[in-house]
């Protein structure tokens, strides 16, 4: 059966929108540009997030041929369909900072990493700049003053940047972006593919694609986190970050899936899920909330404890300045799964389920502004309305976005080697 | 002793899990009660069938965890801060709440201990398995490839043993074996 898409959900969604976009107009003229943009950023990367977990998910659903996600697959499809749209919000906020329309990645700004500049140009808007000495002296024998840039000069990001620096950094974000959308289109295109001619070769391709994805992913998940959120605060470095950042996107896909599936049971669809796929669904959720935790609470413990200068002021500045946000979705994000969803019968109740999911989504989003905030606006912060009506802007479209994905196909697979052992799950 | 206060166990074999499932569905829609069934491997959709509670295995388990919790918590407060109040790395030394981020792995590591070896201990001790208790399965092939479904005419007073055999034959028992127990 194919979901339709109702008047009532549409109306839902551009209303959300609409709030969104209200926020947004008022905020330019409001607040801060900077405040904007890094909120277009935390947005973007927390729908992008949502959307690679599940693409994640259904590439290891593939590659570990689990057979009770089958009939959950369109609905990941649906999530997975959003990450064009929120790639194309990131990609506005990288050419909003590489023009130097926003400020968030101050490794960008040249004056950061140049150790000399054209005296004649100091003033103007956009200096010339010279990375070394040699590349100074060129500049005096060809006529121009050239003097040392000392005021803005940043030996540690300086040192950086080999691999911090705008043409590299536009070659990863364009790599990766591609490969996940490649990747999410062609599983796309064999999942409506099989329904048509049921060929088990297509099976078995998934499965091989699934497992070169989740090779890849290893290393773009970890790469991108760097990239595109670790570097704001260029000179703090977590080897934990990836993992940290990739948990989160886990167990908000997770969430979404389980909200979405819930969402269309209540409207009479998906009759094929059964009790215990929702079980198993309220599982990841339980599971990948304390992977999160734990994962959070290594980087934060290890870095408390050897308190050393470089690596401890991240959290003296998250502690100090933002405490309550900071330990605030900590604790929402541990303890409310936790002692909600740890009986058998929390996880298989829809209302549970919908109330915890709504919680650890608020939760995650807080998690996403908590990564980016503290980078760009250091003690200036605040949380208002520019904040939540472009969250709520952004899950309009989100949801505008995936429902209208999901009337694309039936909400089933229709062949699959793993269909009938899914429709059976029972645990 | 009289005849009536004799139990009487059957025991019917079967050498297939479906069949057996199958025979269990069958006899209970006929108002049988199933004392147990001795199988190799869980058989999946068995337990409602035959009337086995839900375990409280889960329940069990979060005390044990709590427990664990508890005494971990307690024992670094003695130990660490106020027996012996330790300095390490400069970390305030005389403060449990201040000091906890150092103590979680511990804590959280002596929970799983405790809930692991906790829950594991139960289930032997309950099931009657622990190492060196005689074995109660009443047919060592339980163990290896067939299944025993085992029926009291306790629980079935309104059933004659030789009726009961006769039905278990037609569901597919493949062997079928009477015990008779002294009532005590």
């Amino acid at each position: 059966m194919n979901f339709v898409f109702s008047n009532r959900a549409k109306i839902i969604s551009f209303v959300l929108i609409a709030i969104g976009v209200i926020a947004l107009v008022t905020g330019i003229f409001t607040v801060s540009s900077d405040r904007i943009w890094s909120n277009l950023l935390i947005n973007g990367f927390y729908f992008m997030g949502i959307s690679l977990g599940a693409l994640f998910f259904y590439a290891l659903s593939f590659a570990t041929e689990t057979a009770w996600a089958v009939t959950l697959r369109r609905v990941m499809e649906g999530v997975f369909s959003f990450i064009p749209a929120a790639a194309a919000v990131l990609i506005i906020v990288f050419i909003g900072a590489t023009m130097h329309w926003n400020h968030i990645y101050h490794w960008m700004d040249e004056a950061t990493v140049s150790k000399y500049v054209a005296e004649s140009t100091i003033d103007s808007e956009h200096p010339t700049y010279f990375k070394d000495k040699a590349a100074a002296q060129k500049a005096e024998e060809a006529g121009e003053t050239v003097v040392l840039n000392e005021a803005h000069y940043d030996e540690l990001i300086a040192n950086k940047t080999a691999y911090l620096n705008t043409p590299f950094f536009w070659i990863r974000t364009i790599i990766y972006i591609a490969a996940f959308i490649i990747f999410a289109r062609w599983f796309r295109k064999r999942s409506l593919k099989e329904d048509e001619t049921g060929d088990v070769g297509l099976h078995f391709k998934g499965y091989q694609r699934g497992a070169l994805f989740l090779v890849i992913f290893a290393v773009f998940s970890s790469t991108m986190s760097w990239d595109w959120i670790m570097s704001i605060d260029t000179h703090w470095f977590s080897t934990l970050f990836g993992w940290y950042v990739f948990s989160g996107m886990w167990v908000s896909a997770m969430n979404i899936i389980a909200v979405l599936s819930l969402y269309l049971i209540s409207k009479g669809y998906l009759k094929e899920i059964n009790s215990s796929h929702i079980h198993d669904l309220g599982k990841w959720i339980f599971a990948l909330s304390f992977l999160w935790t734990y994962l959070w609470f290594s980087q934060f413990m290890l870095i408390w404890y050897s308190n050393i200068p470089e690596e401890v002021t991240y959290f003296v500045l998250r502690i100090e300045e933002y405490r309550v946000p900071f330990f605030g979705m900590m604790l929402i994000n541990f303890i409310v799964p936790m002692v909600f969803l740890m009986s058998r019968d929390a996880k298989r109740n829809p209302r549970f389920l919908i109330f915890v999911g709504t919680i650890v989504f608020i939760g995650h989003f807080l998690d996403t502004y908590m990564l980016v905030t503290p980078g760009v606006h250091f003690e200036h912060w605040e949380f208002g309305f520019v904040e939540i009506g472009m969250f709520m802007g952004f899950t309009g479209l989100f949801i505008n976005r995936v429902l209208a994905a999901l009337t694309k196909a039936p909400l089933v697979p229709k062949e699959s080697p793993y269909l009938e052992e899914s429709l059976h799950h029972s645990i | 002793m009289a005849e009536a206060a004799q139990t009487k166990v059957v025991h019917a074999m079967f050498d297939d899990d479906h069949r057996l499932l199958e025979a269990a569905k069958n006899l209970v829609a006929k108002g049988v009660k199933i004392k147990d069934v001795y199988s190799p491997f869980p058989i999946h959709g068995l337990d409602p069938i035959i009337g086995v509670k839900r375990t409280r295995m889960a329940i069990v388990s979060f005390m044990f965890g709590m427990t664990g919790l508890s005494l971990a918590l307690l024992g670094m407060w003695y130990f660490m801060i106020y027996d012996w109040p330790m300095n390490i790395g400069g970390k305030p030394s005389f403060s449990l709440i201040e000091n906890l981020p150092a103590f979680i792995p511990v804590t959280f590591e002596f929970t799983v201990l405790c809930a692991a070896h906790g829950m594991a201990i139960t289930y032997m001790l309950r099931n009657g398995t622990l190492p060196g208790m005689p074995a109660v399965n009443p047919d060592p092939r339980t163990t290896d490839d067939k299944f025993v479904m085992e029926i009291t005419n306790a629980q079935n007073p309104q059933m004659d043993v030789e009726e009961l055999g006769g039905m278990l034959k037609s569901e597919g028992a493949v062997e079928i074996n009477q015990k008779s127990l002294t009532d005590r």
